[in-house]
């Protein structure tokens, strides 16, 4: 009976209107890409990519760290939604969810990809590998994160499974999950933190403060994306979704976002009044050092972008104009957080190297193609389960129902 | 001032990224394969402390054939000579006699059997980086690491780093599958098979001291070192991290480190730091000794002193 769940389901997922088939075959021509290009990687090493051992990690491990904060995001909406039995918020929950595994998998598909010996990763999984737990950070990261990632798979898997039979979930089978996943959510996002923290011998990183700045930039950046989400959702499909869902979530953006820029003050005034030796990150970051700002131009756009997003987010009249006037601010603030969480995080880290090394770190085109395979299988994860999620919450999918056509308008 | 000039394949950029776009759609499994045939042996094959006495001798067995095979030789000696009791091995090194020659650094590479790299790329696996440093200062951020010229040079004083072998190691701490640690005579080693290549231990380093293998090591067959030890000098995989052992092959038979003896100044001293009478003892209680990057905390076993 589950099996024809599941084949059901999988049919569905294949169905759609044009748009969404374009959609999915384009996510689909990117993913085998990225595959190719990470079969030359496999073959000829990491060599292939622009990481050196003055900077020995790059694109994959700035992406994976600007996604954990997605991730740790999909949680937001499950606060108000089932504490508080906001029902509005509650079908919002479940896109929540599903954005978390498509940001999960890519999160576990970068770290995978910067492995130089993938075939090795049976290693870490006792009794026949040795697994660093707890002192290794590293350790810490896998167990949250798949852990998360199962959480997630559960909790919406569990209630659409139930939907789909027309049967009432059983409240003890998903409740005591979504409480544990509220605490999980925010441990994924500083555990990420920890890792780099923990490091003594980088003074960009070894900072009290970046923990707290991780939570703030995913607590912006992951509902305005999910945001994004839901816009395309309900001008698309029949999806229940209230008019408040959005707008609480634009005032988490906008309090997230406010919050992040206060810590990049403090961060940068600590790091430039003080002037001491471990200014060399920082200023290499925003101001570039003995002749080297590769970065400097990415960090001002991204300081620019954040704040001109937060200052248009404040503007409450915005909201009530065109869709795109309403997007744009959110889709700037996204770029902002994924240079500022990914390579403005990783890239000062290494340079200069603890011996004073200066060494800039190029991504090559394969390390690219590599990257946007990723990107695309996870936004292709999230597109079908949503697509999923929508055919059961407006009946399409029902057990005792012939299965008809998506429901994606034309 | 002269850097070394790296070349990394496909620069990215538009032409790179077209160029990259026919390279791939020509098919991935035309190129030449550069990686390892599939060994289920060694991809099945235990933790190096999980390997009892027969399984041990048997995978040493194994790797002296399989390096006898890839370089064409039959001369591949792979033992794995364990620690002495009593013994905790220490380094001191004398910054007022060192002038930075580098001879030492070439024969680290020799002996442990380092990726030789391209000579135009630059992207020769090094154990030990000699840092030209300004006369009054020790803030490595002032250092010249690619001086290219005689030396010593005026107004200048030498600075050789390399692994520290610290005592409370954030690399040992960083590794999620323990594919690195110490050993009870203080030498920090990497289990090569183990290694899953994440390069947390790499990121954790204050010395930069650890050096992964972004490509599979090329060593030409006459300029190999057959006479290895499984946590030290033998050839390396592909996509694993390596580091200085301080010539684990050398030192657990009564030799000093290649580096020790092919200092022209006698400015490198080494010896066991539980032996009263041993010259690193000596060191520590008559001369002017200091740690380098104290503040972080990592307990090292190598001294840096002044006359």
């Amino acid at each position: 009976m589950y099996l024809t769940f599941v084949f059901r389901s999988i049919r569905g997922m294949l169905r759609g209107g044009p748009a969404y088939r374009s959609w999915v075959f384009l996510l689909a021509c990117i993913a085998g890409f990225g595959a190719l290009a990470y079969s030359r990687q496999a073959q000829h090493g990491l060599g292939i990519t622009g990481m050196t051992d003055e900077v020995s990690w790059g694109l994959y491990i700035a992406n994976f760290t600007f996604l954990v904060g997605i991730a740790a995001a999909g949680v937001m909406m499950v606060i108000p939604g089932y504490l508080y039995h906001h029902k509005e918020i509650k079908g919002a929950v479940l896109l929540g969810e599903i954005v978390a595994i498509g940001a999960l998998i890519m999160c576990l598909l970068f770290v995978v990809v910067d492995l130089g010996r993938p075939d090795r990763m049976w290693h870490m999984i006792p009794p026949f590998g040795r697994f660093h737990f707890p002192v290794s950070m590293l350790s810490w990261d896998v167990v949250v994160l798949n852990g998360y990632l199962l959480l997630n798979l559960h909790v919406p898997g569990y209630l659409l499974y139930k939907k789909y039979r027309g049967e009432k979930p059983a409240s003890w089978l998903y409740l005591p999950f979504v409480y544990i996943s509220i605490i999980w959510a925010v441990s994924i996002h500083t555990v990420t933190a920890f890792l780099y923290t923990g490091l003594a011998g980088k003074p960009f990183w070894n900072a009290a403060i970046l923990a707290p700045r991780f939570i703030a930039s995913a607590f912006c950046a992951g509902p305005a994306f999910i945001i994004l989400v839901l816009e395309i959702v309900k001008r698309r499909t029949a999806f229940p979704l209230g008019d408040r869902v959005i707008g609480f979530l634009r005032m988490v953006v906008l309090i997230a976002g406010l919050i992040n820029i206060f810590l990049l003050i403090s961060e940068v005034f600590t790091e430039f009044y003080a002037h001491s030796a471990h200014v060399a990150s920082a200023q290499y970051l925003f101001f570039g050092l003995h002749g080297h700002n590769q970065l400097v131009p990415f960090i001002w756009t991204s300081i620019t972008l954040n704040v001109t997003a937060l200052l248009a987010l404040m503007s409450r009249q915005l909201e009530h104009r065109g869709t795109l006037l309403r997007v744009i601010p959110l889709v700037m603030l996204i770029v902002a957080i994924w240079i500022e969480k990914g390579m403005g995080l990783v890239i000062p880290g290494f340079t200069p190297t603890p011996l004073g090394e200066i060494l800039e770190y190029h991504p090559t085109a394969n390390e690219i193609a590599v990257t946007a395979g990723v990107w695309a299988i996870g936004l292709l994860v999230m597109t079908v389960l949503i697509k999923h999620a929508v055919d059961i919450e407006t009946g399409v999918l029902r057990q005792n129902k012939a299965p008809a056509g998506g429901l994606v308008r034309p | 001032m002269s850097r070394k000039a790296r070349f990394k394949e496909g620069s990215c950029g538009r032409r790179g990224f077209l160029k990259l776009l026919t390279v791939t759609a020509v098919g991935a499994m035309a190129l030449p394969s550069e990686s390892e045939a599939f060994d289920l042996d060694a991809f099945i094959q235990r933790h190096f402390k999980e390997l009892d006495k027969e399984a041990l001798a048997k995978t040493l067995r194994r790797l002296e054939e399989k390096y006898d095979h890839d370089y064409g030789r039959d001369d591949f000696k792979v033992r794995a000579d364990g620690p002495q009791p009593g013994v905790h091995y220490a380094y001191a090194l004398n910054l007022s006699k060192c002038i930075g020659c580098r001879r030492c650094v070439q024969a680290c590479v020799e002996e442990n059997n380092q990726h030789r790299g391209d000579p135009e790329r630059g992207d020769r696996i090094d154990y030990i980086r000699v840092l030209e440093m300004e006369k009054g200062s020790l803030n490595v951020e002032k250092s010249e690491h690619f001086y290219d010229h005689e030396v010593p040079a005026e107004g200048k004083y030498y600075m050789p780093v390399q692994c520290h072998h610290c005592n409370d190691a954030p690399c040992v701490k960083a590794c999620p599958v323990e594919a690195t640690w110490q050993e009870p005579d203080g030498i920090v080693v990497v289990d090569y098979n183990w290694c899953i290549g994440c390069r947390y231990c790499a990121a954790a380093c204050p010395y930069w001291a650890r050096k992964f293998n972004w490509v599979k090591p090329r060593i030409p067959s006459e300029e190999i070192n057959p006479d290895t030890h499984y946590l030290g000098n033998r050839p390396r995989y592909q996509g694993v991290m390596e580091k200085c052992t301080f010539c684990i092959n050398r030192v657990r038979r009564g030799l000093n480190p290649a580096c020790h003896d092919i200092c022209p100044t006698g400015s490198r001293k080494f010896g066991n730091l539980l032996d009263e009478n041993s010259v690193i003892r000596q060191i520590i209680a008559t001369k002017r000794v200091f740690i380098l990057k104290e503040e972080v905390g990592t307990d090292p076993s190598f001294y840096y002193f002044f006359d």
